[in-house]
């Protein structure tokens, strides 16, 4: 396979970009949903992902990618148990993709050649400790949603069938894409993803021009491409591993943590999962900011993008749920004095 | 190049083009019907000297990825794999585009953006509604329509697929992009397949350097039939496009002309050389094809319905009408196998408790289709109460995952406002922009929904039909205003509507109940529902009674 498109010389798409990084900090976030027509490359943001994030460590021969020989599932049969580094594994689920494939099965091959029973892992397995990306996502059959559901929720997959009894890890991020004009998502898994942002094609000339220029660029030679651009994906590399360290120190004060439920309340979004992520996300944004602290002015980047998939939707609502998010912070500010200073809930 | 080659040739031009960079063209989506016209294409690619694989939208993945051979490990008791389609050829050759599911495109496209394959995909859809999924098309460069070729304009096509691309400067690059924002075409991907095409136009030639005409060859070439001022997006500003429905007879001349937007006029000249003359010509046949574009997705979605879920194979006996699950078979036959064998015999030992069987659970999507009475009797007033009533449907039909049509009836015809689609924010948007006046066609618009409704059948949908009317039919079928006879028409479409066992509403928009309409819904054998005696709240629950019980 060719070298993919580098992340950093996707032109304009701030929004996906930058939730794709804040997952890459903090994958606790819990995955992003990427809508958006087609063309706009959200297809090639996933796959330049992979060659953005750093490599784990994990044992060479683990189907499930553990840390540590300790981690590795009891079934697994360990034929080698160094540990190796590894690019994150960004794992491909394709349309129409069995049950069998997702979760795993009864591996035939051995039990007929060999006669033993032997699991065979399937994608989650293979997911583990890395992502998981779902291309138009909304086409999923409804019963391999609800797997996903089930172990995405849990961080666990269990296996019962065929007399197999197996569970291993499977903590992943997902990544979904898609395109609302082909249909909705379901509301159950639509709040399963930590963000979501919609994507459009870039809308001035001078965008798109660049855009042409550099994939075609990339199409010449995409080796001397990835190389021209390597030092900038290296940047955020060093970037994303530097906010992880920091994501501990961050300290969250009681102004944000108000504003957070401030937010969620005025809206109306279900459950406490909007203002988990919230924080989550203002954290992990805080520490790719090198900041000590998360602002204000975190919260207000990152409160679209966590929240408007949350919103208790009218279906038949035109305007951007964003911009209700907006409208709830600006309506938040404005009893606000110009410094940091909280006002009291109203 | 001033005169691109149409037909026959132009697949020429385009396989010349298409081979010389196959991966970075993606592929050639040709739209040709079974006959001789076709059996020439079919020989021309297996003369190629590229080896194209042929496949189908029914492959398994087993036969396209590789996998592991079971037959063979049966036989020998060794591991065999096979390796897939995929592995061996690097082209292929879709035959049927049209009934290519979503996720079976979903297996193509990936092997298309990770660019270790291309594909030609010959579409045999016959009416506009039959074209490959979006996915696909999206992905392949050119387009040609071999449909109006006839046996006497095919001649041998020499086809010599090596040249050098030439260089293209940033100057073009921005006329190609400018041409394609003006045509609405809002994708990259097929400003960049231009981009290559032109740069490949020009190398054909022998030049160096891109030129002009090959700006104007590509952009015909590419971005042509993806062109589509129905709901061309505007670029600059990114909001919705107006939904401009009520004009099909797309003017060409708005196509080119430049809207007035803070554009560079030097940008606006060098688009405006761009537009290949022979484009406006191919909008038009063009929009026809791709009138059914905008839902196109879930129109896909639709025809290959979900099947259900797979349940569990269940034990079973082999009978008539009942399929084996060979995996779950061999599963639940593998454990034993040691046990079963004798020594050095190798051959897979079945017992009949070992067989499963397949079972599916079938539920098919229903599709309300909406036929909305809009002619001047209605009155606006009225008019705005069944839009009302509409949205509400539309709200639980959300709620319910259920897929809706507007069919809307008005002056002398009905039209088809909106295909079967899930996205309700388009029915919306139709819905709110439909004009009101004029007669009233009852009888087109009941025809109208029919149709839809058989080929929603067709394509594995429950229809149901709501029919919001004040009921006096006065244009005929052939939009002639007789009263008698449109009564007459509308009423016979009823029966054919009851005999077609399509479950239907009629909702009575009058101020009075109306004798007609009862009469209607009694030949239809449908349920009569006054709307002046129903609120919101009551014609959702008639509605939802009503669907319940016939779905």
């Amino acid at each position: 396979m060719t070298q993919p498109f580098p992340f950093s010389a996707i032109v304009g798409q701030d929004d996906m970009k930058l939730a794709m990084i804040l997952t890459a900090i903090d994958p606790s976030i819990g995955g992003v949903l990427v809508f958006g027509d087609r063309g706009t490359g959200k297809s090639t943001a996933v796959r330049a992902l992979a060659g953005l994030l750093p490599p784990i460590d994990q044992v060479a021969s683990c189907p499930v990618n553990s840390a540590s020989t300790e981690a590795c599932p009891d079934w697994a049969e360990l034929s080698d148990t160094s540990i190796v580094s590894r690019p994150t594994p960004v794992v491909d689920l394709p349309l129409g993709v069995t049950e069998d494939r997702v979760l795993g099965a009864l591996d035939i091959e051995r039990a007929l050649t060999r006669g033993e029973k032997a699991f065979q892992p399937g994608l989650l397995a293979r997911a583990n400790r890395g992502y998981l990306y779902i291309d138009e996502v909304n086409l999923l059959e409804d019963h391999i949603v609800d797997l996903l559901l089930d172990v995405a929720q849990s961080g666990e997959n269990l296996v019962e069938r065929e007399g197999l009894s197996i569970r291993h890890d499977a903590r992943f991020v997902m990544v979904g894409s898609g395109n609302p004009e082909e249909g909705e998502l379901r509301p159950q898994l639509l709040d399963r993803f930590g963000l979501s942002v919609e994507v459009r094609s870039p809308t001035t000339i001078d965008d798109r021009v660049e855009v042409i220029r550099r994939r075609d660029n990339y199409d010449r030679d995409p080796a001397g491409f990835c190389a021209k651009w390597q030092a900038e994906d290296a940047k955020i590399r060093a970037d994303i591993l530097a906010a992880r360290s920091q994501l501990d120190q961050i300290t969250t004060d009681e102004a944000a943590l108000i504003r957070c439920a401030q937010l969620c309340s005025a809206l109306g979004s279900d459950g406490l999962r909007g203002e988990l992520t919230l924080l989550r996300t203002a954290r992990a944004l805080a520490a790719f900011d090198k900041a000590d602290t998360v602002s204000m002015d975190h919260i207000r980047r990152i409160a679209a993008i966590a929240l408007h998939h949350r919103l208790r939707r009218d279906p038949l609502d035109e305007v951007g749920s964003s911009l209700r998010v907006l409208r709830a912070l600006d309506a938040l500010d404005t009893p606000d004095t110009t410094d940091d200073a909280e006002s009291p809930a109203p | 190049m001033t005169d691109l080659p149409t037909g026959w040739d132009r697949l020429g031009l385009v396989l010349d083009c298409f081979l010389s960079d196959p991966q970075g063209l993606g592929g050639i989506w040709l739209r040709l019907r079974h006959g001789p016209v076709r059996e020439a294409v079919q020989n021309l690619l297996a003369d190629l000297p590229r080896k194209i694989c042929p496949i189908h939208p029914n492959l398994e993945d087993r036969a396209l990825f590789g996998g592991p051979d079971l037959a063979a490990m049966l036989a020998d008791g060794q591991t065999r794999t096979t390796p897939g389609l995929a592995a061996k050829s690097s082209m292929f050759v879709l035959n049927r585009a049209e009934c290519a599911t979503p996720r079976f495109a979903a297996r193509l496209t990936q092997m298309m953006d990770q660019r270790t394959h291309s594909i030609i995909a010959l579409d045999e859809g016959c009416d506009g509604d039959d074209t490959p999924p979006t996915a696909l098309t999206e992905r392949m460069a050119f387009f040609v329509d071999l449909n109006p070729v006839s046996l006497r304009d095919l001649h041998p096509l020499l086809i010599s697929p090596d040249c050098k691309p030439a260089e293209i400067d940033d100057q073009q690059v921005q006329a190609l992009v400018q041409t394609a924002a003006e045509l609405g075409v809002s994708s990259l991907r097929p400003v960049t397949f231009a981009v290559r095409a032109a740069r490949i136009l020009a190398g054909r030639d022998g030049r160096r350097q891109v030129t002009d005409a090959d700006l104007r060859a590509a952009a015909a070439l590419v971005l042509g039939h993806r062109s589509l001022p129905e709901d061309a997006p505007d670029i600059q500003d990114s909001s919705p496009p107006d939904q401009n429905d009520t004009n099909p007879d797309n003017d060409p001349a708005e196509a080119q002309t430049p809207d007035p937007r803070d554009l560079e006029d030097q940008l606006v000249a060098a688009a405006q050389t761009a537009l290949p003359p022979d484009l406006l010509a191919q909008l038009a046949a063009g929009h026809r094809q791709r009138k059914t574009g905008a839902s196109q997705g879930s129109g896909d979605r639709l025809r290959h319905n979900r099947r259900g879920r797979p349940k569990p194979s269940r034990p079973g006996r082999l009978s008539a009408g009942k399929q084996i699950d060979i995996p779950a078979t061999l599963r639940a036959a593998a454990p034993w196998q040691k046990l079963r064998q004798r020594p050095a015999h190798t051959h897979l030992a079945l017992r009949s408790s070992d067989l499963r069987i397949k079972s599916f659970e079938n539920r098919s999507d229903r599709l309300l289709i909406f036929a909305v009475d809009a002619s001047g009797s209605s009155a606006m007033a009225r008019l705005n109460e069944a839009k009302g009533a509409v949205e509400i449907l539309l709200a639980q039909a959300y709620a319910r995952r259920d897929h809706v049509a507007l069919v809307a009836f008005r002056k002398d015809r009905a039209d088809l406002l909106l295909p079967p689609t899930r996205s309700l924010l388009q029915a919306r948007k139709r819905l709110s922009a439909l004009p009101g006046g004029g007669g009233t066609p009852l009888a087109s618009g009941l025809h109208r929904a029919l149709i839809e409704a058989q080929q929603a059948q067709h394509h594995g949908l429950t229809p149901s039909l709501i029919l919001l009317t004040d009921g006096r039919a006065n244009v005929a079928l052939d939009g002639a205003g007789d009263r008698q006879a449109a009564q007459q028409q509308s009423n016979s479409m009823a029966t054919a509507i009851a005999n077609a066992r399509l479950s239907a509403i009629v909702i009575d928009t009058a101020r009075r109940q109306s004798p007609h309409l009862q009469e209607l819904a009694h030949h239809m054998q449908a349920t009569y529902l006054p709307l002046q005696l129903a609120d919101a709240a009551g014609i959702s629950t008639a509605v939802g009674g009503i669907l319940d019980a016939s779905g």
